[in-house]
């Protein structure tokens, strides 16, 4: 009994320390970088209309389109289809996926489709596509925007990140950032 | 070279660079040498006085063991408290999250206890914040606590002479959170902060997207939770797709954070092993031996994730970044395919990806990694299952030339052989039969749901399972639908019985080592620190796990691979 009270008073120490103390601290230090502590919101008109990172969903023709997402970008409830890749329905919905964007974007007959494009990602909320997937999308946007498409390879171009010397991780381009830029075009 | 080669080669140098003299500071601590971090004594000293223990007392194996029996009962019975009441305290409870059902609480208290971070549920629509914090963050540090605590009451059992004096497990616990795992989970926690993992106690806010459509975006204290679950070898995300999320997970320099943290201290404990026995080329020898299983491992699963998928390619879909299906478009193959042999290495079990939708063979790397468990392995834990390896190599070595088996100069006798060899061959007379059971079931009841792929991969989702409860890992093919009262249950006994027995097993060798005099070294003495005894470690490994598993893998990923 007397060793127990030893655990005990042990335990609720560190239930103060690691439990309460720690994460108190970061949220303390998370003063420090209000925006980046809150997720990088993106605010307009004083409003969030979403966060840098959490993608979200587009299916109107003059927005770039995200992939596809075994939660329809639901964020607040992230998940991945889980699919093995030898699954034959799960094979036979990525061959319709093929057929749609082909539908949607004509252009893109006869070029090399990214699988990105088609695959849904592991969170169901990923902010990225591959810049291939994004340049094939132009000419579908121009049309429903009535833009040069010059421009929207430009937009494309200068909302594409890029990690250091080409490692740790690829090149991509923010969906959601692409798409705030391009209605920002729209209003000058 | 490709630039994900590249990536993979800078990213392990970086980690063994900062693992060496981790290694060495951690040998100083938990010797009482004197080191940099000994501002915090009065602080320990204060913790020691608080609860009455003398920091300079020494225990046996067996109080030593109890001592970790005691307070891991108390987590657990905190841990399920809380668990199956959180819907009824409304403190740190904005989204209104309900009371956990019992099978599920009773799954994930000894989830997180046993380090495992088997998760049946998703963190957003599962926990509280109250819980986020005060279990799944507070076990995080403990549980790791425990396997580094026990850790060095076996290495303490390699030096002594005395089999009463084998540590004090409060000293090794409570050293463990202050000089290692909080100091080193504030550092990840910061960085990932100014990243953009959010640490916040508000409510997820409903935002109106650019289409116009309602959405709930779930958030948190992220940073402080993800730290420690990285670090720790948890694995137990804030979210339910864990670091594939972007909120866990935001960018390349978090992701790279995220990777170094998983391997830093599993790699640091092996260099400590040099360092505290004084034997620095032993603790090479052992961190080569690991290195080239790691080094194998990760090879095969990068390159086998980076040629895609051959069904996709037959579609004529181009697949520059390989197979993506699971995978963020920001990490590519090669960094998912990375984490995912770390994470099984070390029973991290933390995921960048959905290991379901990789390709069959990498999903096998995975699975033997995790049968294997000792490739670096969870914190502590991982040296004392690799030590069973180490007196079964030492053991067939004497026999092979004919001497008695010597271990750092005490006999190795039937005793010690005969434990290592029950605690060895107790994970495939678990995992396998399990497996069979389920399988079993899944079989005659076609309607039951658990599977979400069929054929040969519904049967890697199972096996996979409770590999990974066994092995303490927690990652897992989530397409199992394993929120039901069988699989809670079942991988809730799984994950306490090959947490404690394969702790109490190497501990009890020590224990019996401690108590046998000391044989001189010879001549004719077995050199356990020669790269021949690397080669015989290596080739006892594989062998062991081989023979037990290779049979049950080629039913699942093997035979999926040759059916594509």
């Amino acid at each position: 009994m007397k060793l127990f009270l030893i655990d005990l008073k042990l335990h609720f120490i560190m239930v103060v320390l690691v439990g309460c103390l720690y994460p108190l601290l970061i949220l303390g230090l998370g003063y420090f970088a209000r925006d980046a502590a809150n997720g990088f919101p993106i605010r307009e008109n004083n409003k969030i209309v979403g966060y840098k990172n959490i993608g979200q969903k587009f299916t109107s023709t003059g927005y770039f389109w995200g992939r596809p997402s075994a939660v329809d970008y639901n964020a607040a409830s992230s998940g991945g289809t889980n699919k093995s890749t030898t699954n034959a329905d799960y094979l036979q919905v990525i061959a319709q996926r093929k057929v749609d964007f082909l539908l949607a974007n004509p252009s893109a007959v006869g070029k090399e489709i990214p699988s990105d494009i088609v695959t849904a990602s592991g969170s169901g909320l990923d902010p990225h596509i591959s810049v291939a997937a994004a340049l094939l999308q132009v000419q579908r946007v121009a049309a429903a925007r009535e833009i040069a498409a010059g421009v929207l390879e430009t937009l494309i171009q200068s909302n594409t990140e890029r990690p250091p010397a080409g490692l740790f991780g690829a090149e991509t381009v923010n969906v959601l950032e692409l798409n705030l830029a391009l209605d920002k075009l729209k209003n000058h | 070279m490709p630039s994900s080669i590249i990536s993979v080669i800078l990213l392990s140098a970086f980690v063994i660079l900062l693992a060496y003299p981790l290694g060495k500071y951690l040998s100083k601590v938990f010797k009482g040498e004197k080191n940099f971090m000994d501002f915090l004594t009065p602080f320990e000293n204060f913790i020691f006085k608080v609860i009455s223990v003398d920091p300079a007392s020494q225990m046996s194996w067996k109080e030593n063991m109890k001592a970790m029996l005691r307070i891991n009962l108390i987590f657990y019975f905190w841990a399920y408290i809380i668990l199956a009441l959180q819907g009824s305290i409304s403190f740190l409870n904005p989204a209104a999250i309900a009371n956990m059902e019992a099978t599920l609480a009773f799954n994930t208290a000894i989830s997180f206890v046993t380090n495992t971070n088997l998760q049946h549920y998703s963190g957003e629509t599962g926990l509280s914040y109250f819980s986020q914090l005060l279990v799944i963050g507070f076990l995080q540090f403990v549980s790791a606590a425990t396997g580094i605590a026990a850790m060095l009451v076996l290495m303490k059992g390699l030096v002594v002479k005395n089999s009463q004096s084998l540590g004090n497990f409060y000293v090794y616990f409570v050293k463990s959170i202050t000089r290692l795992l909080l100091p080193l989970s504030i550092i990840v926690a910061v960085i990932l902060l100014f990243n953009g993992v959010p640490q916040t106690l508000q409510a997820p806010e409903k935002i109106t997207n650019l289409e116009g459509e309602k959405v709930t975006i779930a958030t948190g204290p992220v940073a402080s939770v993800v730290a420690i679950k990285q670090v720790g070898t948890n694995g137990g995300g804030f979210f339910g797709t864990n670091s594939a999320h972007p909120f866990e997970n935001a960018n390349f320099v978090t992701n790279l954070v995220e990777t170094s943290a998983i391997i830093i201290i599993p790699v640091a404990l092996v260099f400590m092993v040099g360092f505290y026995l004084n034997r620095k080329k032993l603790g090479w020898v052992f961190f080569t031996v690991m290195v080239v299983m790691l080094s194998l491992f990760i090879f095969s699963a990068v390159a086998l994730e980076l040629s895609g998928n051959p069904q996709l390619a037959k579609m004529g879909l181009s697949q520059p970044q390989g197979n993506m299906e699971g995978k963020e478009t920001r990490f590519g193959s090669e960094l998912s395919a990375l984490w995912g042999v770390l994470t099984t290495s070390t029973s991290n079990g933390s995921v960048n990806s959905m290991h379901d939708s990789h390709t069959p063979l990498a999903g096998a790397v995975y699975m033997f990694d995790m049968m294997v468990n000792a490739v670096f392995g969870g914190v502590g834990v991982g040296f004392l299952n690799f030590f069973l390896y180490v007196v079964i190599g030492v053991f067939i070595s004497g026999l092979m030339v004919g001497r008695t088996p010597e271990l750092l100069g005490k006999k190795i006798e039937a005793r010690e052989v005969k434990i290592a060899s029950l605690v060895i061959l107790f994970q495939p007379l678990i995992v396998l039969p399990m497996t069979a059971i389920a399988a079993y079931i899944a079989k005659t009841t076609p309607d039951i749901g658990w599977l979400n792929n069929p054929g040969y991969h519904g049967f890697s989702e199972m096996l996979y399972e409770f590999t990974s409860a066994f092995a303490n890992n927690g990652s897992g093919f989530e397409g199992l639908g394993d929120n039901t009262a069988f699989w809670n249950i079942s991988t809730g006994l799984v994950m306490l019985v090959a947490r404690f027995i394969p702790i109490i097993g190497p501990v009890a060798i020590a224990g019996s080592l401690a108590a046998k005099k000391s044989v001189p070294e010879s001549e004719g003495s077995l050199k356990i620190d020669s790269a021949i005894f690397g080669v015989v470690l290596l080739g006892v490994i594989f062998i062991v796990v081989g023979l037990s598993f290779l049979p049950a893998l080629a039913l699942g990923p093997v035979a999926e691979y040759f059916s594509m």
